[in-house]
C-alpha cells in the first residue's frame, strides 16, 4: 500500500475507482469538477475500465448513472450543491424506488460561499429524500466513506449521499491507496414496473418500505458516532461535530490545551442520527455543544433546548465555520475569557476579473456601449463577471438569464411604451446546461430579446471540461458534436447569427441588426453566437506579432480602466496615466477600439 | 514539529503548485501534513490564499494570527493576507521595493534563468535557503526534481537554486 498526496476530490475519486464503479457521471462546478477528472485518471493509470461522461447538466448526470445501477452495477455521481436543485427531481422518487448496484451521490457544499449562488446544505436535503448522508472531515476519511456508501446502498437498495465541503474538496493531504475491487459485474436490468415505473398506487407502499430502510440505517453500527471521551475534568459536558467543522475544532481544543478535557462525539453520518445516541445525549450531558456546516441538521435532530448551536444563535447562522469563528464559540462555550481579536482591518484583496484578452470582455464592452439603457440578465460562469463592465445586470442560477430576459420582455410590452433592449448573455456550456429550454420557451412564446451565447468551446471556470459542440469525450475520446447554431435554427429562431466579438466595429453592427429584429414586425429572439476560444485553454489564441502601447496623447481620464478593466491596462502614478503590462497583455487589441483619445494603438513595429 | 504556512499571491502566480510542492515534501520528511486552496471564481486574478499544516493538524486552515510562515508571492499581497501571520512570524516576499520585510526579487531570479513564470519557486528557495521552512534546501530540490514535468525540470531547479543563492 502507498500513500499519496491528494485533494480531497482526488481521494473520492480514487475511492469511485477502487471500489469497482463502472459508471460516473457529473457537471462540473467549484466545489466538486476535480472529482469526475480524477475517476478518469484513476481510471487510466490503474486500468479500471469505467464509463465516465460529462453530462450536459446534473439532472441528466443522475439519470444516467441510476440507470446504470439499475442493472446491479455499482454507480458514481458528482455535482455541487446547487446541482443537485437542478438533479432534485430524479433524486427525490430514487429515494423511494431505491437502487440496486450500490450508487453513490457526491454532493460538495460550499460553506463561506466561495463559489457559488447559496451556501445551501445538502445534508438537509438528504434528509428532506430520507436517504443517509456521510460528512467526511479530510480526504482521507472522504475516500474512506466512498467505500461505506456503496456498501450501505447495496445492503439497503438506497442512493447513499456523500456531503464533502470545500475544505475538505480542496484540501490535500496523504492519502493510502489500494488497487481496485476486481469484481466483474455484467448488466443485468430485471424489469419490475410495480417498481421502476411506480404509479402513485404503488408509491405509498415504497414510502413505507424508504421509512422502513430508514430506521434500520440509523441502528447500523457503521453510522455510529465516534467517541472521543475526555479525561472527566469538564463533567456532563460535550462537543458534538461533524465534517471538516470537527477538524478544525480540534485544531482550537489543541491550541488551548483543552483537547483531552472535554467529551467529543464525531457524527460521520448526521442523518439519519442514531435513536441510542440522541438518548445518550440527552440524558449524559448538560452542556452541549454542537457544531456542523451549514445548516443545523444534527442539532434539529438531537432537539434538544440545551444545546449551543445555531438554533440557538449561539454559532453564528451563516458563513464558514473557520478557525477564527470556532475559537470563539468553543471559548464561549468552555467559559474561557476571550481573548484579543486580531488586530488590523482587513482589506479586500483585488476583485476577481476577466483575463487580459477575454473574448468575453470584448463582447461585453460592445453590449453596454451599443445599448446604455439595455437591460442584461446575466448568467453562470465566468462571464458573470461582466458584471463588473456594466453588461450584466441579474445572475440567478444556470440558465435563468434567457428566461429572465423574456420575462423582462413581457412585462415592459404589456405596458405598451417601447421596450428596453434586453440583451441576455450566456456562456456554452451553461447554453446545453439549461439553457435550450429556456431559449425554446422565449422563441415559441414571442420574446423580444437578443440571446448572445458567449462561446469559448469550453468550460472555463471549472478547469476546461469539454462542451458538447467540442465533441469529446470526459476520457478525451471523439464523441459526436453538438452545433450551438443548428440548435437556434431548429428552435425557429430566424435571426441567428456567428460573429467574433474581438472586431469591435463588426459587432456592434451586428447588435444594432439583432435589436432591429426584435423590434420589427415578425421579430422575436435574436440569437448571436460569439465565438472565441478561453486564452487560458491550450487550444486558446494564438498571441499576435505586434504589441500594443500607449501613445502620449493619454490624458490619463481612466475611461479604459473603468469601461473595460482588462488587467493588462494599468495605472501609473508617476505618470498620471495609464500603462501597458506586457507580460499580461495577450495582444486581442480590443483596448484600441475604448480610448477616446486613440492613445492606445497598434505598435506595427515592434518585436514580440 | 508543527508548522502552519500561508501562500498567498494573484491567479495564475503558481500559488497551487507552489502548495502541491510543499506538501509532497513534508510528506518526504515524513511528516502529516494538510492543505487547503482556492478555485473557482476567486481565481481569475483575485488575491488567492493557501495553507499548508505540517504535523499533527486535523483541520487544513489556518486562523489569523496563527501561522509560523508566510510566502508572499505578490507584495501587494501582504496587506491583504499579512494578519495571518502570528507576531513574529517570518514573511518571504517576492518584491524589489523598499519592504519592512524580508524579500527578495523572485520574479527577476527566475527571469535570470530564462523560466519567468518559476519565480514562485524562487521564492521558496530563499524562504529554505533563510532556514525558516520545516526542512532544508535539499529536501526541496529533491520534491521539485520528483514533482516538476521534464521539460521544465533543469529550469525549475534553477530558479529555486537561483533563491537559495540569494538568501545567502
Amino acid at each position: 500500500m502507498t500513500r499519496h498526496v491528494l485533494m480531497g476530490n482526488e481521494a473520492i475519486g480514487r475511492g469511485i475507482v477502487e471500489c469497482g464503479c463502472s459508471v460516473a457521471a457529473s457537471y462540473p462546478g467549484t466545489p466538486a469538477s476535480e472529482i469526475l477528472e480524477a475517476v478518469v485518471a484513476f481510471s487510466r493509470e490503474t486500468g479500471h475500465k469505467i464509463y465516465t461522461e460529462w453530462s450536459v447538466n446534473e439532472k441528466v448526470a443522475y439519470e444516467v448513472a441510476l440507470a446504470a445501477s439499475y442493472t446491479g452495477k455499482r454507480a458514481a455521481v458528482a455535482m455541487k450543491q446547487v446541482g443537485l436543485n437542478v438533479a432534485s427531481d430524479p433524486f427525490m422518487r430514487s429515494a423511494y424506488l431505491g437502487v440496486k448496484g450500490g450508487l453513490l451521490l457526491v454532493s460538495a457544499d460550499d460553506p463561506g460561499p466561495h463559489s457559488s449562488q447559496t451556501e445551501q446544505d445538502s445534508r438537509f436535503f438528504a434528509m428532506f429524500a430520507k436517504i443517509p448522508v456521510l460528512d467526511p472531515s479530510s480526504p482521507r476519511e472522504a475516500k474512506e466513506m466512498v467505500g461505506l456508501a456503496f456498501e450501505l446502498s447495496e445492503a439497503y437498495e438506497i442512493p447513499v449521499m456523500l456531503r464533502p465541503t470545500t475544505r475538505v474538496c480542496h484540501a490535500r493531504q496523504a492519502v493510502p491507496l489500494l488497487a481496485p475491487a476486481q469484481e466483474k459485474r455484467t448488466a443485468h436490468f430485471e424489469k419490475n414496473p410495480k417498481r421502476w415505473c411506480a404509479t402513485p398506487g404503488f408509491v405509498l407502499g415504497l414510502h413505507r418500505d424508504l421509512t422502513a430502510k430508514i430506521e434500520r440505517l440509523a441502528a447500523d453500527p457503521r453510522l455510529a458516532p465516534a467517541f472521543f471521551p475526555g479525561d472527566g475534568t469538564r463533567p456532563r459536558t460535550c462537543i458534538v461535530a461533524s465534517g471538516v467543522a470537527f477538524a478544525h475544532t480540534w485544531d482550537v481544543l489543541d491550541d488551548l490545551g483543552l483537547a483531552g478535557t472535554v467529551d467529543r462525539f464525531q457524527v460521520r453520518a448526521p442523518y439519519p442520527l442514531p435513536k441510542e445516541f440522541i438518548e445518550r445525549i440527552h440524558a449524559s450531558y448538560e452542556l452541549i455543544l454542537v457544531v456542523e456546516e451549514t445548516y443545523p441538521v444534527i442539532e434539529m435532530q438531537l432537539a434538544d433546548r440545551r444545546i449551543a448551536g445555531r438554533v440557538s444563535k449561539f454559532v453564528p447562522n451563516e458563513g464558514e465555520l473557520t478557525p477564527e469563528v470556532l475559537r470563539a464559540v468553543v471559548g464561549k462555550f468552555l467559559g474561557l475569557s476571550a481573548s484579543a481579536a486580531i488586530a488590523g482591518a482587513r482589506p479586500v484583496g483585488t476583485r476577481p476579473t476577466l483575463c487580459a484578452g477575454c473574448g468575453h470582455r470584448a463582447a461585453y464592452y460592445a453590449i453596454s456601449q451599443t445599448f446604455p439603457r439595455g437591460i442584461f440578465p446575466g448568467d453562470i460562469g465566468c462571464y458573470t463577471l461582466g458584471m463588473n463592465l456594466g453588461a450584466v445586470d441579474t445572475v440567478h442560477c444556470m440558465g435563468a438569464g434567457i428566461s429572465q430576459a423574456a420575462g423582462f420582455y413581457h412585462a415592459y410590452a404589456q405596458d405598451g411604451a417601447e421596450f428596453p433592449t434586453i440583451v441576455a448573455t450566456i456562456g456554452d456550456s451553461t447554453f446545453f446546461h439549461s439553457g435550450i429550454p429556456a431559449l425554446v420557451n422565449a422563441a415559441f412564446q414571442k420574446a423580444r430579446i437578443i440571446v448572445v451565447i458567449l462561446d469559448n468551446s469550453t468550460t472555463a471556470m471549472t478547469g476546461h471540461q469539454p462542451t458538447p459542440q467540442l465533441g469529446v469525450t470526459a476520457s478525451g475520446e471523439p464523441g459526436r458534436s453538438v452545433s450551438i447554431r443548428d440548435l437556434a435554427l431548429a428552435s425557429g429562431i430566424a435571426f441567428v447569427k456567428e460573429a467574433d466579438a474581438y472586431d469591435v466595429e463588426k459587432f456592434t453592427a451586428l447588435l444594432k441588426d439583432a435589436d432591429r429584429h426584435c423590434r420589427s414586425a415578425d421579430g422575436g429572439v435574436a440569437v448571436i453566437i460569439a465565438s472565441s476560444p478561453c486564452v487560458l485553454a491550450e487550444t486558446g489564441p494564438a498571441r499576435a506579432p505586434q504589441a500594443v502601447r500607449i501613445t502620449e496623447e493619454c490624458t490619463g481620464c481612466r475611461e479604459c480602466l473603468d469601461m473595460f478593466e482588462c488587467p493588462a491596462l494599468v495605472w501609473d502614478d508617476d505618470t498620471g496615466k495609464v500603462g501597458i503590462r506586457q507580460a499580461a497583455c495577450s495582444r486581442c487589441d480590443v483596448c484600441v477600439s475604448v480610448c477616446p483619445t486613440l492613445a492606445i494603438v497598434v505598435d506595427e513595429g515592434a518585436p514580440a | 514539529m508543527k508548522q502552519r504556512i500561508v501562500i498567498s499571491g494573484r491567479g495564475g502566480q503558481g500559488v497551487l503548485t507552489l502548495t502541491q510542492l510543499v506538501a509532497e515534501a513534508a510528506v518526504a520528511a515524513g511528516h502529516e501534513v494538510i492543505t487547503t486552496e482556492t478555485h473557482g471564481m476567486a481565481q481569475r486574478g483575485g488575491a488567492v490564499l493557501s495553507t499548508v499544516k505540517v504535523g499533527s493538524f486535523h483541520g487544513p486552515l489556518v486562523g489569523p494570527g496563527d501561522a509560523e510562515i508566510g510566502l508572499f508571492l505578490h507584495a501587494d499581497n501582504l496587506p491583504v493576507h499579512g494578519h495571518y501571520l502570528r507576531p513574529g512570524g517570518a514573511a518571504v516576499v517576492n518584491g524589489s521595493g523598499p519592504l519592512k520585510v524580508d524579500s527578495v526579487d523572485a520574479d527577476r531570479l527566475a527571469a535570470g534563468v530564462g523560466q519567468p513564470r518559476a519565480a514562485n519557486l524562487a521564492l521558496l528557495g530563499y524562504a529554505a535557503g533563510k532556514g525558516v521552512l520545516f526542512a532544508g534546501p535539499d529536501l526541496f530540490e529533491e520534491t521539485i526534481r520528483k514533482t516538476a514535468p521534464a521539460k521544465y525540470r533543469d529550469q525549475n531547479i534553477a530558479a529555486f537554486r537561483a533563491g537559495v543563492e540569494a538568501s545567502r
